[in-house]
Formats: C-alpha cells, sequence, structure tokens
C-alpha cells in the first residue's frame, strides 16, 4: 500500500476519508481556509463564485439533516449546484450495489460526491473507484471516521484556545461506536496536543484505543481534572437494548457533564458536542446552553470548515 | 498408459524419501521407483530435471460451489483449479445451497466430480440439517453416500445440547466431527479481529475468546462423548496453546491452520482491503507467530486452502458487508513452500503439511509415493515465480490478498491416477 488513498501524486488532498495520516499542514491549510470563509458566511450577500458550475451531490446512505444541510449550504455559499439523494430510502432497496449507484450519479457529471454511510470504509470503496476528477467527501462511515466533524471542532478549538501545544483535551462517552472520536484524536495528535484522553465505561470503549495516543479513564472525577477541551459524543439508545449500558439514567449520573462535573475542568475550558444533543443523557442542558459552551457556534463553523474542503478538493489536480 | 518421469527428486513425507530417481507409473499406480520394470521402452516420459516430484496436495477445505452457488464458480472451474494448483484430493465442506444433508446431494456431487475425472473429491456432510444447528442429520446414510466426516462449516450450533447430542451420535458410528471453534454470541457479527486495526478502521470486532470458549466448550464435550474431533481453521495463540495441551492430555483430535492465516495478519487489511475479510478473521502478529510454531512442533497438523471463490461484486461493497473467505487452491502450494523458506524448514517438513499429513485426517490412503499406490502426483518447479493475477488463476474466484504478488513456486505437472490432467 503506497500512498494513502485520499492524496494526488503530488501529496494533496484529492478526498477527505479521514483525518488519519493527514500532514498537520494540510490540516492548518483546511482551518486556514475556513477562517477566510467565516467572513463570508457573516456577509449580508453570502455567496462566492469559486465553485460556479460544479456540481455537489449528497449521497446520505444514512439518514442525516444537520450534516446534509450544512454541506448544502456550505456548496451553495460556494455557488455550486446541489443534488441531494436520500439513498437511505432509494436505490439501495431496489438492490443496486453502492457501486452502480455511485458509477450512475457519476455519469451524470458530479464534481464532487459527500458520502454517508453506516458502514465503515464505504467512502474508501467509493473513492477507490470513481473517475478520477471526481473527489468524495467522506460525510460519515460506520464507526470509522468523520473528518469534517473533526475538522470543524479543530477549527473551533483554535479560534478559542489558540495553541493545540498546551491543551489538555477530553473526549467523554461512546468512543467505541463513535466516527467523530476516531476522526478527532487522529487529527488533535497530529496538531500536536500533547495530551488527550477518553472518559467512559469499558463497554464503550475499543481495544488498544492507547494505540492511538489517548490515556484512558473510567472516571469522570480524574479525568476531566484540569482540562482544556471536553469533547462529548452523542450515546445512542440502542446501547442500552444492546447490554454496552444498563440504563440512560445511570450513564448520565456517572458520565453525563453536569455543572459540577464540569467544575473540575479549568475554569476557561469549553465544551463542544457534535449533535444532536441528549440532553440529560450525556449533557446537562446548563451545561450545554452555559457559558462553556461552544456548541452553536460550531455548527457555524462546520459551515466555514465544509467550504474550505470543497474548494480545496476542486482546486487539486486529479 | 504408462508413464516414466525421469530425473525428479522424489519427496515422499510419509517414508521420509527425498532423493532424486525416476518414478514408474502404470494402471493409475506406481510401480517402481529407481528400477525400470519390464514394458516401459516406450512409455510416455516426463523429463522432471530440477523439479520436485510429490504426492498430490490433499486440501481440507475447498468449497466447489456446487450445488447452488454456481455463481460463484463451479464444479468445472474449481476442479481446473485444484489440479492448476497440484491438489488432488479434496474435502469439501457442506456449505452449498442447499447443504450437503441429504443423501441424494451428496451422490449428485460425487457423481459429478467423477465424470469430471479430476481431483477426488471427499465431501463432508452437514453435521445438522440445514446446518440450522437444531436436528441432527442422518450421519450413516450420508457416510454410505460419501461423506467422510460431519460439520456446519462456519454455521454456529448455538445451543451445546444439540452439539453434545451430534458428537454422541457421530461417535457412535466412529465418525469425525470437523469443528471450526466459534461462539457465535461472541463473534456477535463481528469482522476483524479485536486489537488496533479494528479500532482504528470501526470495524465490529470477533475476539480471541469467541474461539477458546468454543474451545473448552468443544474438549469438554469431546471427554464426555469420547467423539472424536478435527478442529479447523484457528486463528488464536490462545487456541494453540489449549490444543497442545489437550493433545498432551491424549484427546483424540487433529487441527488445521488456513494458508492464510500462516501469512498475514489483520494489519493486512491496510484500507479495507475486503480480499482480507476471512473467517476466521486474520489476527495479531503474536497469533501468526504461535499458529507457524504450532505447525512445527505437530500441534497443528495441516494446512488448507480454505478456498472460497466469490464474485467480485460481492467483494466490492463495504468491508463488514463483503462475502468472506479468499480463493486458495492455486496458492496452497506457493504459500506453503514461502512458510517453509521463513520457517527455514526443510522441504520434505513442509510438504508433510499438505500431503500425507491432511490424507491421516481424511483416513485415505493417498498423500504418499509408494510402489501400488495410486499415482496421484505433482510436480513443481520450487524456484520459478511468477506474479499472481486474475488472469493466472483459473479459480472463477480471483479473490485474493495475494493478488499482484510474486509468489515461488509452479505446478508444471499434475496427475491423477497416472493421467496427466494439468501441465503448467
Amino acid at each position: 500500500m503506497s500512498r494513502h488513498p485520499q492524496l494526488n501524486a503530488s501529496g494533496e488532498l484529492r478526498h477527505l476519508l479521514t483525518t488519519e495520516g493527514l500532514s498537520a499542514t494540510i490540516l492548518q491549510q483546511i482551518l486556514d481556509t475556513a477562517e477566510s470563509f467565516v467572513g463570508v458566511t457573516e456577509r449580508d450577500v453570502k455567496k462566492i463564485p469559486l465553485l460556479r458550475g460544479k456540481s455537489v451531490f449528497n449521497l446520505f446512505f444514512e439518514p442525516s439533516t444537520r450534516t446534509r444541510t450544512t454541506f448544502e449550504i456550505a456548496a451553495k455559499r460556494l455557488s455550486a449546484d446541489v443534488i441531494n439523494l436520500n439513498m437511505a430510502v432509494s436505490s439501495q432497496t431496489k438492490g443496486e450495489t453502492l457501486l452502480d449507484t455511485v458509477n450512475n450519479l457519476a455519469a451524470m457529471h458530479a464534481d464532487i460526491f459527500v458520502v454517508r454511510h453506516n458502514l465503515s470504509g464505504a467512502a474508501h470503496l467509493i473513492a477507490r473507484h470513481v473517475r478520477p476528477e471526481i473527489h468524495v467527501i467522506n460525510a460519515g462511515d460506520g464507526w470509522h471516521a468523520h473528518p469534517t466533524q473533526a475538522l470543524l471542532d479543530m477549527f473551533t478549538i483554535r479560534r478559542y484556545k489558540q495553541d493545540f501545544h498546551a491543551l489538555r483535551v477530553a473526549i467523554v462517552g461512546d468512543v467505541l461506536h463513535s466516527r467523530v472520536a476516531r476522526s478527532q484524536i487522529h487529527a488533535l495528535t497530529t496538531l500536536g496536543v500533547p495530551e488527550i484522553r477518553v472518559i467512559a465505561p469499558k463497554t464503550l470503549l475499543p481495544a488498544k484505543i492507547e494505540r492511538l495516543g489517548v490515556h484512558v479513564y473510567h472516571d469522570m472525577s480524574q479525568g476531566l481534572k484540569d482540562v482544556d477541551v471536553l469533547m462529548m459524543l452523542r450515546l445512542q439508545h440502542e446501547r442500552m437494548q444492546s447490554a454496552h449500558l444498563p440504563s440512560s439514567e445511570e450513564y448520565f449520573k456517572y458520565y453525563g457533564l453536569t455543572p459540577h462535573k464540569l467544575a473540575l475542568a479549568k475554569a476557561d475550558a469549553i465544551v463542544l458536542h457534535p449533535g444532536p444533543m441528549n440532553r440529560g443523557v450525556e449533557i446537562d442542558s446548563d451545561v450545554a446552553d452555559g457559558p462553556q459552551s461552544v456548541i452553536l457556534p460550531q455548527v457555524n463553523f462546520g459551515i466555514a470548515v465544509r467550504m474550505a474542503v470543497m474548494s480545496i478538493l476542486a482546486g487539486a489536480q486529479s | 498408459m504408462k508413464t516414466c518421469i525421469q530425473n525428479g527428486r522424489l519427496i515422499d513425507p510419509q517414508s521420509k524419501m527425498d532423493q532424486v530417481n525416476d518414478l514408474f507409473l502404470a494402471d493409475g499406480k506406481i510401480v517402481a521407483i529407481g528400477v525400470r520394470p519390464d514394458g516401459f521402452a516406450d512409455c510416455q516420459r516426463i523429463d522432471a530435471t530440477g523439479l520436485i516430484v510429490c504426492p498430490g496436495l490433499i486440501d481440507l477445505a475447498a468449497r466447489l460451489r456446487e450445488p447452488g452457488l454456481e455463481y460463484m464458480a463451479t464444479l468445472e472451474s474449481e476442479q481446473e483449479a485444484a489440479v492448476a494448483g497440484g491438489v488432488t484430493s479434496l474435502a469439501c465442506p457442506p456449505d452449498t445451497d442447499p447443504p450437503l444433508d441429504e443423501p441424494g446431494l451428496v451422490e449428485m456431487l460425487k457423481h459429478r466430480a467423477r465424470n469430471l475425472d479430476r481431483a477426488q473429491v471427499y465431501p463432508v456432510g452437514a453435521l445438522t440439517q440445514g446446518l440450522e444447528g437444531e436436528r441432527l442429520t442422518e450421519m450413516a446414510e450420508l457416510r454410505d453416500a460419501g461423506c467422510i466426516a460431519f460439520s456446519q462449516a462456519d454455521a454456529p450450533i448455538a445451543n451445546l445440547h444439540v452439539l453434545m447430542r451430534a458428537m454422541q451420535y457421530a461417535a457412535t458410528f466412529g465418525f469425525k466431527v470437523w469443528l471450526r471453534p466459534q461462539d457465535h454470541h461472541l463473534a456477535n457479527h463481528g469482522v476483524a479481529h479485536e486489537g488496533e486495526v479494528a479500532t482504528r478502521l470501526g470495524l465490529p470486532i470477533i475476539s480471541v475468546s469467541a474461539e477458546t470458549i468454543a474451545l473448552a466448550n468443544i474438549l469438554a464435550l469431546m471427554k464426555e462423548t469420547g467423539a472424536s474431533v478435527h478442529f479447523c481453521r484457528i486463528s488464536s495463540a490462545a487456541g494453540v496453546a489449549m490444543l497442545r495441551a489437550a493433545k498432551q492430555q491424549g484427546l483424540s483430535l487433529t487441527c488445521d491452520v488456513a494458508i492464510h492465516h500462516v501469512h498475514l495478519i489483520d494489519m493486512d487489511i491496510g484500507f479495507f482491503d475486503t480480499n482480507c475479510r476471512l473467517i476466521p478473521p486474520l489476527r495479531s502478529f503474536e497469533d501468526r507467530e504461535a499458529l507457524r510454531a504450532g505447525l512445527l512442533d505437530g500441534t497443528i497438523d495441516a494446512i488448507c486452502s480454505d478456498h472460497a471463490p466469490i464474485d467480485d461484486d460481492a467483494k466490492l461493497v463495504p468491508f463488514a458487508q463483503a462475502e468472506p473467505g479468499a480463493t486458495g487452491l492455486e496458492l496452497l502450494l506457493p504459500l506453503t513452500l514461502k512458510w517453509a523458506r521463513e520457517a527455514r524448514l526443510p522441504l520434505i517438513e513442509a510438504l508433510g503439511r499438505i500431503t500425507n499429513r491432511p490424507a491421516r485426517i481424511l483416513g485415505i490412503e493417498d498423500g504418499r509415493l509408494i510402489p501400488d499406490g495410486r499415482a496421484d502426483l505433482c510436480v513443481f518447479d520450487p524456484e520459478q515465480d511468477r506474479v499472481i493475477t486474475a488472469q493466472t488463476l483459473k479459480s472463477l474466484g480471483k479473490n485474493t490478498p495475494f493478488i499482484g504478488t510474486e509468489l515461488c513456486g509452479q505446478v508444471k505437472f499434475t496427475f491423477i491416477a497416472g493421467h496427466l490432467v494439468y501441465r503448467g
């Protein structure tokens, strides 16, 4: 396996599939580019013509409102044409294979595919088989990766904390099933964060997670001590059916972020959440709506980061 | 037809013969080694100078996909693959569609295979009806139809009471039960070894305990029922250690490993290579080293190809959705030779794992080079290398992690009952 499947021969970003294996230079380039787009989203005329004449296909094989919408807004602000395809109720149920679907859409002159799928590796598979001029953005594949979410989290952290090299970051919750956590961990280690913690019960942590460069905690009171950034993860309700957890009430008691637990972190610590939140499960409303929460700004930055990714990909040589 | 294979290096792991000599075949049998018998003045001559002549390979797990799964491969295509790989006898697991759970299906398969006049096919019958793990098959009838053992293939028996009765019933008739140890609930739809790779890629896992707990159950039931068990495709270091101890206790068991697991580990999945989606999953480097050590000390008796031809479409999907398995009949020999070189093992020792030892597990007389023995032979060039490509594989299954890899060991001639059936 020679070069990473998301880079072209010159080492530029051709697809965005995962934050793993991307250099700090590329990550910073995306964040810097996003910085220049934040202003655009605040202007009266919110459009710039960078992707005029290009087509962005949102291929969502798994239901999503928030991510799909932010991609759509980002593409439209870059003046691209956007086609939304809800594949969950479309061709997949008619027995067409994933690659057949993608090839059919590619024939409609797509430039960028934004792909969300419930199985790990789906975006890699598509990227490996599309025509060379098409770019693939992974909008979440199974438990594997959700790079644009991680990048908007990095953008948010940089906005509020400036220097990654002086941070202590805690990721709290269902790391086992979380593509967001994996992408966050790779981005944080690459950007030079010296201490990354994951906090969860053993049933929600994958094997050898410490090999990714994180410290494992099972106790919030130890794990949150003196951290600068808290990244909360969403807890799916089905974890209670699959013997990972006894109840959401017990989870909230031991792992839910309350003002009391937040007080263990640094006084100026910020709280992130990828959304949609389960209030009273992984996060208390007082925290979610409190002064340390940066959850709403995250959503706005998400648009700028996705604009950045699309414009960089469109500018790369195939 | 009389044939003289001249000047080859004859290797017979059973008799420990390793010498350059001539081999004489007549009437489907080996008639002489070295000294030319009468009547060979104008026989077919095969120059085997620089080549190795060994018993035809015996493969303990090769799926021929008939009946029912002909969209993946056919008896014709896979029999061609077998002889191209030097394989002259093979056991086929019962995971066909329908499964081999009725005598008529087994007779039909045997009949079709006989007519093709290629590798000898030894069906492994289903242990339970429909492989559903609930009701026993008519094992004695199936044996009469040609089954040499009984297995669940990769289907689970979740109910241990059923497993116990199946083993007891098989033991009544002295039938061998072939089992791949894996606890159904612990495996829980996993697709990758529990380790760093599955963690990075976000793949559902199959823990080592899924293997060791099933092993412990089966070993306990063996003691209770007196059943003789062959363990298929062991994958973990802990599993090898348990089998080593069980053998030392004198339990009647044998064991094989798939050739892929002798070479590959979970890291080889790379960026979701679905050709590495195998059952059992590829495990860690330490597990692979333990499998190799188990092969060397005899804990693991044989290497099988675990041949599973799969059509491209079933692999061009996300990893967890991919049909598990790899094509293997044509890779069994070169990959066994590769292992022998890496382990610095004499050729005769390595070849034993794919000839006489699996023959013993099947309970057949083949897999050796002796006068009056059946002339099933593999003649190969151990030095000739080739790049494995879809075009070079005869199997309809082109699914192998070794595609594009250069491997040493090219089959030049395959004989079945004295007939030259393949020339490479």
